[in-house]
């Protein structure tokens, strides 16, 4: 077959396309794997019995805003990553933002604590489980983000499994913060990251494979 | 001067294939035709530049890319530049060649290359070039026969579903499925 005959054949009844495409995909991937993770959390956890009046701590609502703003982060990467040839501008900077902000505030909060507390401040009582808890929560958005992204181009592989598995690892932290007791900074800055980039790493390492077109 | 007219010559060309996309993104299947007709040219040029020692490749490779664009279509996003999204498209299928090149080289054995050297370049090139009817024809009735029926023949979703027994839908995801799949073998095969 020619080009020309392969031309002809592609713009054959091509039909209309619906435009964001991206949007619609990872909207619908994001929504199907946060509640797979939710169900995954009451199936194996639970909410924390003090949900309401943790609610009311302004800890606990730096947390949550740490672990949102990654999701932010996240997805505006996911959407940039999946179109061939869009930059990603400040996308970078937006994902390092919240981090290099909670670093600062443990590293005052360990400043300002009694020596004797600070190993406390920094293993909590979860150290052990956190991040693995983190990354079984990630699963299922991970597996609907990678989906959502196969469909559309992604032209860098490996960041762009980085991206997805730093999205699904940051929608399961979200989840798991309403079982997770902890709310010290040092120990949200370090555990909770670790746990974010478990699906953030193997995502980078399948990227190739996993998202090639 | 010069400069600032050749580069107005090259916007006024993205700007007029953008609107060309754009109008077969919309479903103007034959705006659609001539704005591939004309990006293949482009995508010829570029890659010919960059598999300077790899000729014989070129041509597939224009196919593919093009096989690639109508494919990802629907991943333009109608205020980014179009260069941009076409040029990362073929350097994805031009990195993705060289990659499946290099490691086929890893596997063949250095020795057995004196044995090719009086085959003649042509006849080789012949071999190696990859014939998409023949991969066409490997696909499934599923996604053959939509595609035959639809964009070979010409023939209206409609009248495709009638003739195959198959449902509209059904055809419809047959030629989308159908192309990827296409692609899938065309990176299988090389």
């Amino acid at each position: 077959m020619n080009t020309d005959d392969l031309i002809n054949l592609l713009a054959t009844n091509a039909g209309p396309v619906k435009a964001h495409s991206a949007r619609r995909r990872y909207t619908l991937s994001v929504a199907c794997g946060t509640a797979g993770a939710l169900a995954l959390m009451l199936s194996l956890l639970r909410i924390r019995p003090d949900l309401a009046a943790a609610a009311h701590m302004p800890l606990f609502w730096l947390k949550v805003g740490f672990v949102l703003s990654l999701v932010v982060a996240g997805l505006f990467a996911v959407i940039r990553l999946s179109r061939p040839g869009a930059r990603l501008d400040r996308v970078p900077v937006a994902m390092a933002a919240p981090l290099l902000a909670m670093w600062a505030i443990a590293v005052y909060v360990l400043i300002e604590a009694d020596p004797q507390q600070r190993l406390g401040l920094f293993l909590g009582s979860t150290w052990k489980v956190c991040p693995l808890l983190i990354a079984i929560l990630s699963i299922p958005v991970f597996i609907a983000v990678l989906w959502a992204m196969k469909g559309l181009a992604p032209t860098r592989p490996r960041l762009a499994g980085f991206s997805a598995g730093l999205l699904s690892g940051a929608i399961a932290a979200l989840v798991y913060c309403l079982h997770c007791p902890e709310l010290d900074a040092p120990f949200i800055g370090f555990w909770y990251v670790l746990g974010i980039l478990i699906p953030a790493i193997v995502g980078t390492l399948l990227g190739r494979s996993l998202l090639r077109w | 001067m010069q400069r600032t007219t050749r580069e107005e010559g090259w916007r006024a060309k993205e700007e007029r294939l953008r609107e060309l996309l754009i109008g077969g993104l919309a479903g103007d299947n034959a705006a659609y035709q001539v704005f591939l007709k004309e990006l293949s040219a482009h995508l010829r040029a570029f890659l010919r530049r960059r598999l300077a020692s790899l000729p014989d490749e070129v041509e597939d490779l224009v196919q593919e890319s093009l096989i690639a664009v109508h494919n990802q279509r629907h991943t333009y996003d109608h205020g980014q530049p179009l260069s941009a999204w076409v040029q990362a498209i073929a350097r994805y299928k031009l990195i993705d060649l060289l990659r499946r090149r290099a490691a086929v080289e890893l596997l063949t054995d250095p020795l057995d290359d004196e044995g090719d050297f009086f085959t003649t370049e042509d006849s080789d090139a012949a071999l190696a070039r990859r014939d998409l009817n023949k991969l066409l024809d490997e696909l499934p009735d599923r996604h053959r026969l939509p595609i035959i029926h639809t964009k070979l023949d010409g023939l209206s979703v409609q009248e495709a579903a009638r003739i195959t027994g198959m449902s509209e839908s059904a055809i419809k995801i047959g030629v989308h499925r159908g192309l990827k799949a296409l692609a899938a073998r065309i990176r299988g095969s090389a």
